[in-house]
Formats: C-alpha cells, sequence, structure tokens
C-alpha cells in the first residue's frame, strides 16, 4: 500500500508542454480519477508515475521514496491498459503468471530448456500456480486459464489484465481507460467489480479516464485535469457541486452544464440575460458567466423566468431532455425534467427558471466567483422596518 | 443467353496463355527429370521425347552418388543456411526492435543507412570480403559461407517494418511485468513475429541455398561444397559429359526446398504477401 506523492511534473515534447507543473497527493488506499478532455495530459502524467516515461522536471515519491530513473518494475505498481496488452502468444495461465515468474526466478532458470533443470525451480513455480489459481478463482477465470487471449471476449481479457496486475501484490495500481474498449452494458459491469476490486484489496488506485460516469461513480476524488494543469481536486459529489472553474463546470456533468452571459454590476449585484438575480458578490464588476446544471432549470414563470422556443426533444425513458433556444445565446439552455410531466410541444413558447442556489458563477477568465444571497432575515427585517 | 459461347472461348483463349506460361515455366524441370531418367544412350538422340523408352532413373541416381559425396553437400547446404538464419535472426531482431520501438538520437539516420545497405549488391562487396578473409586466413572454410551474410540489412528493414505494428501497449506492459528489454524482443516480439520471421527465413535459405558466387570465389575443398557447387563440379570433373547421374545430382539438390515449400506451402504464400515482394 503506498501513497503516491507529484511535485511539480513538467513534461514537454518537442517543445510543446503536455504537463505544466503537477502537485498531487495521493493517499494511500485511495481512489483516485484523472478526468479531462484527450490530449490534456492525463496518459502521460500516469505513464511518468509507472515510470514508463521520463518527466521533463518535477518529482515523484512513493511512500516517500523518489523514484525517478527506477525501472517500472522497481516501481512495484501496475497497470491495466486501453487495450489489455495481453500477450498473445500465452494462454492465460502464462500471462496472469509472467510477472510472478520475472519476480521469482532467477534469469538461468527462466531459460528455456536449462532453466527446467535448475533445483528449487519447481517449488517456486508451484508457488506461482497457486497464486495464479488463486487470483483466477477470484476473478472467475478459472475456467479459462489454458485459453489464448485470441479466444477471450472484452470482458474476458479485460480480467485477464487485472488477474495480471493484482496477481503480484504491487502497492499501487495504474488504469489507463480500462473500460474504454467495452461495449456500454459490459462498462457498467466492470465498474462495479472494479470498484468491489478496490474495496478488497484497499491498494491505491489511479484511474485515466475521459468518461466522467466513471469516474463518478468509483472514485473516492476526481482530480480534473485540463491542457496540462489539475484545475480541481476533490470528491465526486465536490466537483459535480461546486466546480472552481468554469472548464471543470463544462467537463463534469452530462448533459453539460448551461452557461448564460451575466454581468457584475456596480453596486454587487448580478444580472443574467437582463435579468436581475437576487444574490450579491463581492467581485470586482464586469461580464461574468452564469452557470445552471440542467436538473436545477425549473420549467415555468416566476420571478427572473427566462423565455425561449423549444427545439428539441430528448425523451430516455427516466428522464427527457428539453433543449430550449434563448436569444443571444449561441446554444440552447437544456431543461432535465422528469418524464412524468407534460412535456412541452417542439416549437413552443416557453419559461426556464432556477433557484438562486443553483447559480454558479464565472468570472471572465473563468475563474469561480462566490456569491451571497441577500440574507433573508435581513430582508425580513427591513420589510418589517418599512 | 448470347455472351456465352464467347465467355466460353475467352476462357478457353485465357487457359491456353495461361497453361502456355506455365508449360514455359516447367519445361527445364521437366527436362530434367526427363534426362535424369534415361540411359547415356537416349539422351544424345535427335528426337525429342520426354518419356524414357529405358527408364535409368535409379541408375543414374546410383551413380550420382557414388561418384560424389552427394549427402556431404546436402550436409554443407543445411549446416551453412541453417547458420546463416539463426546468426540473421540473432542480430537483426534486437536490431529491429531498437529501430522500431526504442527513441534515441539517430535512429532515422541509423534507419536511412540499413535501407542503403539494402541497395548494395553482395557482388560489389565480395572483393573486399574475400581479401579480408584473406587476411584473416579463414578463406574455405564454413565461416568464409557464413559471416558475410550474418548481419542481413534486409531481415533488420523486415523485422523492423513488423514490430512497427506491433502495439506500444504491449511493451510497456512488459516492462511494468519486469521484463528487460533484450527480455522483451525474444519473449514479446519474437512470439507475435513469428509470420515475419517465416517470410524471411524462406528468402534467407532459399538465398543461400542456392547460392552459387559466393562459395565458388572462397571454397577450394570439396568436402565443404555446398549443393550447387556441388553438382557444377560434378559436371566439371567427375561425370563429364554424362548428363543423367549430373540431372539426377540436380533433382537431388533440389528436392529439400520443393518438399518444404509443398509442405509449407501457406506460409509461403502468406510470407510473400506479407512481404508484398519477389
Amino acid at each position: 500500500m503506498a501513497k503516491i506523492e507529484l511535485n511539480g511534473i513538467r513534461k514537454t515534447f518537442d517543445q510543446t508542454a503536455i504537463l505544466k507543473g503537477i502537485d498531487l497527493a495521493i493517499e494511500d488506499g485511495e481512489f483516485i480519477a484523472l478526468i479531462g478532455p484527450s490530449g490534456c495530459g492525463k496518459s502521460t502524467l500516469l505513464r511518468i508515475i509507472a515510470g514508463l516515461e521520463p518527466q521533463s522536471s518535477g518529482e515523484v515519491r512513493i511512500d516517500g521514496v523518489q523514484v525517478d530513473g527506477i525501472r517500472p518494475s522497481a516501481r512495484n505498481l501496475a497497470m491495466v491498459f486501453q487495450s489489455y496488452a495481453l500477450y498473445p502468444h500465452l494462454t492465460v495461465f502464462d500471462n496472469i503468471a509472467v510477472p510472478l515468474r520475472m519476480r521469482r526466478h532467477s534469469a538461468l532458470a527462466r531459460m528455456p530448456l536449462v532453466g527446467r533443470l535448475l533445483p528449487g525451480r519447481a517449488r517456486t513455480e508451484h508457488g506461482i500456480r497457486e497464486d495464479v489459481e488463486r487470483v483466477a478463482a477470484q476473478l472467475e477465470l478459472s475456467a479459462l486459464l489454458k485459453r489464448k487471449p485470441g479466444q477471450l471476449s472484452g470482458g474476458q481479457r479485460q480480467r485477464v489484465a487485472v488477474g495480471r496486475a493484482i496477481v503480484r501484490q504491487p502497492v499501487g495500481f495504474l488504469f489507463d481507460e480500462p473500460l474504454s474498449n467495452l461495449d456500454a452494458k459490459l462498462r457498467v459491469h466492470m465498474r462495479a467489480e472494479l470498484a468491489q476490486l478496490h474495496r478488497q484489496l484497499k491498494a491505491t488506485f489511479v484511474y485515466v479516464t475521459h468518461d466522467q460516469a466513471e469516474a463518478m461513480t468509483m472514485s473516492s476524488r476526481i482530480a480534473v485535469m485540463i491542457e496540462g494543469n489539475i484545475v480541481q481536486i476533490g470528491t465526486p459529489a465536490e466537483v459535480y457541486e461546486n466546480p472552481r472553474d468554469i472548464r471543470v463546470a463544462e467537463f463534469v456533468g452530462s448533459p453539460k452544464i448551461n452557461a448564460m452571459p451575466g454581468v457584475i454590476r456596480e453596486d454587487r449585484g448580478l444580472e443574467v440575460l437582463g435579468r436581475q438575480l437576487r444574490l450579491n458578490t463581492t467581485a470586482a464588476a464586469g461580464r461574468c458567466t452564469v452557470c445552471v446544471r440542467p436538473e436545477r432549470m425549473e420549467l415555468g414563470h416566476g420571478p427572473g423566468a427566462i423565455a425561449g422556443i423549444v427545439t428539441h426533444l430528448e425523451h430516455l425513458g427516466a428522464e427527457a431532455f428539453i433543449h430550449v433556444k434563448v436569444d443571444r445565446i449561441d446554444l440552447p439552455l437544456l431543461a432535465r425534467v422528469s418524464p412524468d410531466q407534460q412535456l412541452p410541444e417542439i416549437g413552443s413558447a416557453i419559461h426556464l427558471g432556477f433557484s438562486a442556489n443553483a447559480v454558479r458563477i464565472f468570472d471572465a477568465a473563468g475563474k469561480r466567483i462566490d456569491v451571497t444571497a441577500p440574507a433573508r432575515s435581513e430582508r425580513v427585517r427591513e420589510k418589517a422596518l418599512g | 443467353m448470347t455472351p456465352r459461347p464467347r465467355a466460353i472461348v475467352w476462357s478457353v483463349a485465357r487457359h491456353s496463355l495461361l497453361l502456355a506460361g506455365a508449360a514455359f515455366i516447367l519445361l527445364p524441370f521437366v527436362w530434367m527429370i526427363s534426362t535424369a531418367s534415361k540411359p547415356q544412350t537416349e539422351i544424345f538422340t535427335k528426337s525429342i521425347h520426354f518419356i524414357p523408352h529405358s527408364f535409368a532413373l535409379w541408375d543414374n541416381f546410383a551413380t550420382a552418388f557414388g561418384k560424389a559425396n552427394l549427402w556431404r553437400f546436402l550436409l554443407n547446404g543445411v549446416v551453412v543456411t541453417v547458420s546463416i538464419f539463426v546468426l540473421q535472426v540473432l542480430i537483426a531482431l534486437p536490431a529491429a526492435y531498437a529501430l522500431a520501438k526504442l527513441r534515441f538520437a539517430g535512429r532515422e539516420v541509423l534507419f536511412a543507412l540499413v535501407l542503403f545497405c539494402i541497395l548494395i549488391p553482395p557482388q560489389a562487396t565480395a572483393i573486399p570480403v574475400f581479401l579480408l578473409f584473406h587476411q584473416f586466413g579463414i578463406l574455405d572454410s564454413y565461416a568464409a559461407l557464413i559471416v558475410p551474410f550474418t548481419i542481413s540489412a534486409f531481415g533488420i528493414f523486415l523485422m523492423r517494418q513488423f514490430f512497427k505494428t506491433v502495439p506500444d501497449d504491449l511493451i510497456e506492459a512488459a516492462r511494468m511485468d519486469g521484463i528487460s528489454e533484450f527480455g522483451i524482443v525474444w519473449r514479446v516480439m519474437l512470439p507475435t513475429a513469428i509470420p515475419a520471421l517465416t517470410a524471411f527465413g524462406i528468402f534467407s535459405v532459399v538465398a543461400h541455398w542456392n547460392d552459387y558466387f559466393w562459395p565458388l570465389i572462397v571454397l577450394n575443398s570439396e568436402h565443404l561444397r555446398t549443393p550447387p557447387l556441388g553438382v557444377a563440379s560434378f559436371r566439371n570433373e567427375e561425370a563429364g559429359t554424362n548428363y543423367g547421374p549430373l540431372m539426377a545430382a540436380a533433382i537431388v539438390i533440389i528436392a529439400p526446398l520443393v518438399v518444404a515449400f509443398l509442405l509449407a506451402q501457406r506460409r509461403f504464400i502468406e510470407g510473400i504477401t506479407l512481404t508484398g515482394i519477389k
């Protein structure tokens, strides 16, 4: 079990900065997901932790020990690849046994033919067999041990790759988009299996994905990476509810958060699409972006409601998305509603509202602005005084 | 229904053309077998006949094996071709792996040099290599037959192209599992490259089994002769103008390749389509 610390990791390929100074402390036994759009550097970061790629500067520590320049196998981490990377010429048993054989046998004992004659090899091999069979039983692969990877389904190959990773009991696991080659149904199933595996092993998991559903459902913390920086780290709920940057707000959550142009007035008040919000801020006056999650959008009139035209409806059974075109915004606003209620017709005029606590405000640079609702008690007192 | 007869005519024409081509290519082989089956008296007749009047194939074989040490020539052929291929693989695979998968300064230049080496015909370097071997004193030995071919630029190129298609993930998984770089070449790359290696093996074995030029230059001793050289010397010294046993000996030396082809026909075709040449 291990704590993995990254300090000031930078990586440049041919003068293109891929990672721009990553600091991250991954606690022992934590399941952390690195998410971000493709090309944000998350896979590169994982490969630097693994030791497959040298960083341009900065250091990686595993359990307090600096591991820069130490070979990948000596870092005692295991990695599961997107393509599974099973040895195509070896059976499932041999695939899982490879890391054990490389560790437990001497170089001479691994030689073909000659190795078999070495004393003690049979005993070690027996131990390897036991370990492989234990792991295979755990992953329900016992019946498949004699097959080659080519004869397995995607989900089975995935489990073999996991088996090869867990068999040598490493201190940490690195996953590089391990589920993205599976079909949707299997992906949901494997998500549950991996989360279960993490609870069983209690090892450190670092999980790279661009699929936020995987990150949200499995991890204890999410690190959102954008353009070579970690923009926010937090629990899935924190990242979803309290994005510190508009890029985080837009990347996390599907469908995407609604963004509307707004203004911070000189008197600290806020306006969106020309309507006043009952919120105050301490930020400087200027342009801002007002964001609201689709499920916090409410249909119907109300103070400050926004008028628009329904352009598209998506009925998904459990929920429905209403696309509403509003003047002065290019993208339609989305409302996520329960399909129980009467859905508006396409082309009909509609009003959208949202409560003050559903609003997340970002300044022109994309940073989150804290807002306060004028205290109700104050208002009550004002009323009382008036 | 009108195009039907025309289609038949076209089909007949096409097949006759192909048959003529096949006959043209097969004729020397048929002639060789025919001559090998005839007694001396029938070979030098004016009339052309393929089927011998009196069947003398076994006599000719007996004469051929009696007059020269054909078994020794075949053994030499096996020793030389197998040694060359094994050494070529030992050198080409690590080199190809480095050129395909490792990142180091000057890699592209090195690869360009390998490509350049493919362009150099072996005859161009024959004299310098001969002089070099004379200095080393290894002329007229197995080493002289094997050493010049141990580094195959074509082999490095072919394996490098194949290794390029092996996913990087597989190599990185091997590194995570603790396999060394040389271990990756032999334990991971070699097993995945069997089709390419078979293709290369075919080219290498055929080329060196049939090679006449280089053994002719470096050899004096009769006991080291490779099959083509053995048969050629047969003609000059042993059999004189006796073409029956000479053709019988020729059958013996091409037989291993023909048998190998028949046994591994599918692999041959796979290998040649894989490399897309010859």
